[in-house]
């Protein structure tokens, strides 16, 4: 009788054993949900035959919180909050797509102010998400100081965004109608002194690695993707972009003040990890230049909605006026209605389409949220993109689609 | 279109092609805030996307939502969101479904499909037909029920805790300390639709109209004052400006300290004193301690 480990070190087996001959069949292991590499609870179920990949099986839902069944039991302003814990590396764009989606549903209007304000902040959200994607991309393939270097950037950026809205992170800070607190002309002079040193730190730690031979055969020519096949598999943003289409929906379909902006649109030609991460890097340069045409033309005036039956009066005023103080009481107990129907409003965040299927039925609760992070697609492609490949380009191609769990598992 | 939202052009005779295009699929369609949704059978779903992405350079399947109803018949909708890149348009698909009756897959057609319909299934149990690969992919392993349904309770069924009599992670029915609450707040809010009689000459204000909010010159002025000269201080009784008191014989008993007015005065202290026999009388059993 052959034992296991007759089998394992070398039993004669097949027509010519040889001394020291191993069989080796396809072999499954099981990556995450704990790993430093995995960006999160991930866990992948890789068949492997010998190192290369043969199969992937990417089990998410170990962050699933139930954010969408919760949202139906809040208020639309009770359920914003919400967002802010979807994507954690770009709050802020995570509530743009809810605020436009219950403003187109109710037909806002928003001040202009409001407007320049929350692309200012969702550009700074872009530059702070791709600081830590793009560092972590690099240490994932082996090189240290970059990451080190992108994370004092993006403790700028954090800082920045406690000086807007008061919170490093959960910002809650777009709201249905403008924004919750205007930004006072310190705080802005303070982003554009920082708008002119950042660039030098982070163009010092990206020469580490853009040109760095290491660097590029960890990255060039690993997970490509196809036009067709980014098309097929729902990609969008950074990763349709580096896969040749130079498709963006803030140039497509603007929303807010992106048609009055000027930038341009990185593609790649490979489609491979390391055009994802340059299409990412450029990117960042873009939005920059977008924040520094904000601060340009932001103009004075209102921070929200003058409709008292959407947007809450300023305290001040509160203490003067009855109506203002029924308003306040009202929107922050009932809260107000939104006609009944249904829109699906995508926008642009730093991963890709970020989009909000809302479902009103006329009360002050949406009856229904859907939320379509860009991660679940993405990752869905995983299978194809990492077909063929080693073992350790496993990272590479999870750094490269950016990966966040809180919004792909909700 | 007032709203920021983000900017999808009217496609031009599209709703019309689209309709005579994928003929008898074709239930209804409504072309609500600038978004274009059509109902189709399920029978036609696939056929129906395949001219969508074929005729009408839909190449993307963004995203599939599913939506309840319990009050109807086939209580679920499904509705698929497409995106064409090169016309720069979004339109939505849309069929219903019951628990039993499967939905077509649309594997076939995109690979994404996949996921997004194993999305629905597990949230709202509806059935795939051609997805071969139809497992639970957001809730845990060996979850039962389907939790977007609106008949699922928010709290759910079973909550999990880390057992360190079993050394494992064990399942319990939920048990919440507190109810979980919900106020219902509906109300109108902007008065009744019916006229009271005297009310004639008064305009009805619009729905949505803003409040008369106060005009910005009239905001609060807030002064710096110059501090007073002398700074108010209370240091004795006298200075409190209450004048003299009326009763001089109730001031000076409130003033005594409570020690003191235990002893002198019987009234008030007898809810405190009635429990205690005698205070002053030493009790006898006091000083043999020891001794029981």
């Amino acid at each position: 009788m052959t034992t296991t480990l007759d089998f394992m070190v070398g039993a004669p087996q097949g027509d010519k054993p040889t001394a020291g001959d191993q069989t080796v069949s396809n072999y499954t292991i099981n990556f995450g949900p704990q790993h430093p590499a995995a960006h999160g609870v991930l866990r992948l179920i890789m068949e492997l035959d010998g190192e290369i990949v043969e199969r992937v099986d990417p089990h998410v839902g170990l962050l699933h919180r139930g954010t969408e069944k919760l949202i139906e039991y809040k208020t639309y302003a009770q359920a914003l909050p919400y967002f802010d814990r979807l994507d954690y590396c770009s709050p802020m764009c995570m509530e743009h797509s809810y605020v436009l989606a219950v403003e187109k549903l109710l037909g806002l209007e928003v001040p202009l102010r409001a407007q320049y304000i929350r692309v200012l902040m969702a550009e700074l959200t872009r530059i702070s998400n791709h600081m830590l994607n793009l560092g972590a991309h690099i240490m994932d393939v082996g090189a240290m100081t970059p990451n080190l270097w992108l994370f004092e950037v993006r403790e700028d950026t954090l800082q920045l965004y406690e000086a807007v809205s008061g919170a490093r992170m959960h910002a809650n800070y777009f709201r249905v109608g403008g924004v919750h607190q205007d930004i006072p002309p310190k705080v802005l002079d303070r982003i554009a002194t920082w708008l002119d040193t950042f660039p030098k730190i982070f163009e010092d730690a990206i020469s580490l690695v853009a040109d760095n031979r290491i660097f590029k055969q960890r990255n060039v020519d690993i997970g490509t993707v196809s036009k067709e096949d980014a098309l097929a598999w729902g990609f969008s943003g950074p990763m349709i972009r580096a896969a040749g289409i130079p498709w963006d929906i803030r140039r497509a379909q603007p929303y807010e003040v992106y048609d009055r902006m000027e930038f341009d649109i990185p593609v790649g030609t490979r489609g491979d990890c390391y055009d994802r991460f340059m299409v990412r890097v450029e990117e960042v340069r873009q939005s920059a230049r977008i924040m520094r045409q904000c601060l340009k033309e932001i103009p004075e005036g209102p921070i929200g909605s003058l409709d008292r039956k959407v947007f809450p009066p300023k305290r001040a005023e509160m203490k003067q006026s009855m109506e203002a103080l029924i308003h306040h009481f009202k929107l922050y107990t009932e809260g107000y209605h939104v006609p009944a129907g249904e829109v699906y409003v995508a926008t642009e965040s730093p991963k890709g389409e970020f989009g909000v299927y809302l479902v009103a039925d006329g009360t002050n609760k949406p009856y229904r949220c859907k939320i379509r992070p860009t991660a679940f697609s993405h990752l869905q492609a995983m299978d194809f993109m990492m077909k063929g490949h080693m073992l350790a380009d496993t990272t590479a191609v999870l750094s490269a689609i950016d990966v966040v769990f809180g919004e792909c598992d909700r | 279109m007032s709203s920021p939202a983000p900017l999808i052009k009217e496609r031009e005779g599209f709703a019309d092609a689209f309709k005579v295009a994928i003929g008898s699929a074709y239930v209804t369609h409504k072309d609500a805030v600038g978004e274009l949704t059509f109902t189709v059978t399920r029978e036609g779903l696939v056929e129906a996307a395949r001219i969508a992405r074929d005729q009408f350079d839909y190449q993307q399947l963004m995203e599939i939502a599913g939506v309840d109803y319990p009050e109807r018949a086939e209580r679920f909708e499904v509705c698929y969101h497409f995106l064409s890149i090169t016309a720069n348009h979004r339109v939505r698909l849309k069929v219903t479904a019951d628990e039993e009756t499967p939905v077509p897959s649309l594997t076939g057609l995109w690979p994404v499909a996949g996921w997004l319909e194993r999305e629905v299934f597990d949230m709202y149990g509806v059935v795939f037909s051609g997805n071969a690969d139809l497992r639970r992919i957001l809730t845990d392993y060996g979850f039962e029920g389907h939790p977007q349904r609106k008949d699922f309770p928010l709290t759910g069924y079973v909550e999990l805790r880390y057992s360190e009599a079993e050394k494992r992670v064990v399942y319990e029915p939920v048990s919440l300390p507190q109810d979980f609450r919900t106020f219902d707040f509906l109300m109108p809010w902007d008065g009744p639709e019916y006229r009271l009689p005297g009310d004639e000459k008064a305009v009805p204000q619009a729905p949505g109209a803003p409040s008369p909010a106060p005009a910005a010159s009239a905001a609060p002025k807030v002064e710096a004052k110059a501090p007073p000269a002398q700074p108010k201080t209370t240091d004795t009784p006298a200075k409190t400006g209450a004048g003299a008191p009326a009763n001089k014989e109730a001031t000076k008993a409130a003033r005594k300290p409570a020690v003191r007015k235990a002893a002198t005065s019987g009234g008030k202290a007898t809810a405190k004193a009635a429990p205690k026999p005698a205070p002053k009388k030493k009790s006898p059993a006091k000083p043999a301690k020891g001794d029981a």
